[in-house]
């Protein structure tokens, strides 16, 4: 890794009662850099994202976040963190302006440097026009927006987003997804998430965490060929007899969806699709479309869990 | 720090209309007691007159009234108490103070500084009010500031006690309830106890304002509110602080 190192954190543990919630997790996270933790609802993601905010302490592990350790020096520490939780942390009653001042005021941005920070940070996350507004008024999305402009408004190096997209129409994903983008030039962001779609838009590198351990880590495009199944799914207006299908260099397995859909799995450095296609065109087949099989998350885990011994 | 956090909370007060309703009545059943006190008083300052070394105007009118405004703020100070951590936590906002650069010490302090000084202002109001007997006969200035001493201390140590109750619980209506049945036990002890040696009555926070409410300023009561109030605050960021150990 070329890129300075903004946070890191070794063998965090942590317990609730005789549970075993987050087991020797160790990050490291590059400025520039996106980092998404994907897990399933209870994986032990949100515990290790407050353990690494400072909202809740490590039974052992050290986390240093700009090279200020949390548990030593924790203002230090802190004010290089932007945090969003899970669920936003909003005072319903006050106006978004008066809260983001705030927000800023707690994370010593100096109060010279207040009226610009304010602006621009509702310029990013579209909050404008919302500035009188009193916050309990607003859309979950706007809220959200909200959570996120109290994370980003003193420029931390280091941005935490517990789940950011939960509960937001497609468009508002957008938005943010693009946000947290752009915020990943210039900052750091963890963000925690169960899609497996938001890690493949938005981040550079994937950890996966299971029952409180990572199992997987890797760069987000070479997680997805773990998943990846070689195949696609064909529409043939004309299909050809099965066999003949059958009969394509590099075809492994041919199963029929419906009269005019086929599944095809193919060998894996066999490019079977361009085969395929050409064959259509020869033969007339009436090719229609071609989705190559993604692998979901579930099997990205299955394979990745089989791969560890559990 | 201390006073971004004692800034927003007391803006956060005022900005409910309840706070504006409860301090609305509080004066209007303020100045009503203190025109029946006032009326008492007129009727009997013929026969004061006659009386060697008889009590002024201050001894037998403010006095009281502070006595009565002290158990009006008994019951109402929990309500203003009750949201300030308990709410935080039932609404998740507590987080995000956590999170931020600031030490428990700085939010509870900082949340207690902004109901001292919502209290002073009620004290402060009250006694104007009481010093408009001031156009009409001799006021003791003296005994009425000690006596808004002595409610200043005793309120914040309730406001101390509400302010520990509310950072145990989730729900503000529990704090507050504690709260005001904690303060009111603490005053009964007080009334409870006949004789002046009672041991017990040394712990009530209403006992150690009589002194101050007569015009006595004893450095044992002052000690004794300092020592109620850090305790309390001391005991609250401890508890603060283990939101970070078990959440």
């Amino acid at each position: 890794m070329t890129a300075p190192l903004t946070l890191s954190a070794r063998n965090l543990c942590r317990r609730y009662g005789q549970r075993d919630v987050v087991q020797n997790v160790s990050l490291e996270l590059g400025r520039g850099e996106v980092l998404g933790l994907l897990g399933h609802n209870g994986a032990g993601k949100s515990t290790t994202l407050q353990m690494l905010t400072g909202t809740l302490t490590p039974h052992s592990g050290k986390v240093e976040i700009c090279g200020f350790n949390l548990q030593q020096q924790p203002d230090q520490a802190k004010a290089c963190i932007g945090y969003l939780p899970e669920t936003p942390p909003l005072y319903r009653e006050m106006r978004v302006d008066d809260y983001l001042i705030f927000a800023a005021k707690l994370h010593r941005v100096p109060k010279s440097l207040l009226p610009g920070a304010l602006d621009e940070t509702k310029q990013r996350c579209g909050l404008q026009k919302s500035g009188r507004k009193i916050i309990g008024t607003l859309s979950k999305g706007y809220q959200q927006r909200v959570g996120i402009a109290q994370a980003i408004i003193h420029r931390p190096q280091v941005i935490v987003l517990d789940e950011p997209t939960v509960g937001l129409d497609p468009a508002q994903i957008r938005e943010i997804r693009s946000l947290i983008r752009e915020l990943g030039d210039a900052h750091s962001v963890i963000l925690s998430t169960h899609l497996l779609s938001e890690v493949e838009n938005v981040c550079d590198r994937v950890e996966i965490m299971q029952k409180g351990r990572l199992i997987y880590g890797d760069s987000s495009a070479r997680m997805q060929q773990y998943g990846y199944q070689p195949g696609f799914v064909v529409t043939l207006l004309a299909p050809p007899p099965l066999d003949e299908l059958q009969g394509i260099a590099g075809v492994e397995n041919v199963e029929a969806l419906s009269g005019t859909r086929f599944r095809i799995m193919h060998a894996m450095e066999a490019n079977t699709s361009a085969v395929l296609l050409a064959l259509a065109a020869e033969r007339g087949w009436q090719a229609q479309q071609l989705t190559p099989l993604k692998g979901s998350i579930e099997d990205v885990y299955t394979q990745i869990t089989e791969n560890e011994p559990a | 720090m201390i006073f971004t956090i004692a800034n927003k909370e007391f803006r956060s007060l005022f900005a409910t209309p309840s706070t504006w309703l409860i301090l609305g009545a509080l004066q209007f059943i303020f100045a009503w007691f203190f025109l029946a006190r006032l009326d008492a008083y007129l009727q009997v300052q013929a026969q004061l007159a006659f009386v060697a070394n008889a009590p002024g105007a201050t001894m037998t009118i403010a006095s009281p009234l502070f006595g009565t405004l002290a158990l009006m703020l008994m019951m109402l100070i929990p309500l203003f108490t009750m949201r300030l951590l308990a709410e935080e936590r039932r609404n998740q906002t507590l987080v995000f103070l956590l999170a931020a650069p600031v030490s428990s010490s700085q939010i509870v302090i900082g949340k207690f500084l902004s109901l001292l000084l919502f209290i002073s202002l009620v004290i402060a109001s009250c006694t104007l009010m009481l010093a408009i007997l001031g156009f009409g006969t001799y006021l003791d200035f003296g005994l009425l500031l000690a006596n808004a001493l002595g409610l200043l201390l005793l309120t914040a140590s309730y406001a101390a006690l509400g302010l520990y109750l509310s950072a145990l619980t989730k729900q503000p209506i529990v704090a507050a309830l504690s709260a005001t049945a904690l303060s009111f036990g603490l005053w009964l002890i007080d009334i409870g106890g006949a004789d002046n040696a009672n041991a017990l009555r040394a712990l009530s926070p209403t006992a150690h304002a009589q002194s101050l409410n007569a015009g006595l300023i004893f450095s044992a009561d002052i000690i004794y509110f300092t020592l109620f109030i850090a305790t309390f605050l001391l005991l609250t960021i401890r508890r603060v602080n283990n939101n970070r150990l078990y959440a």
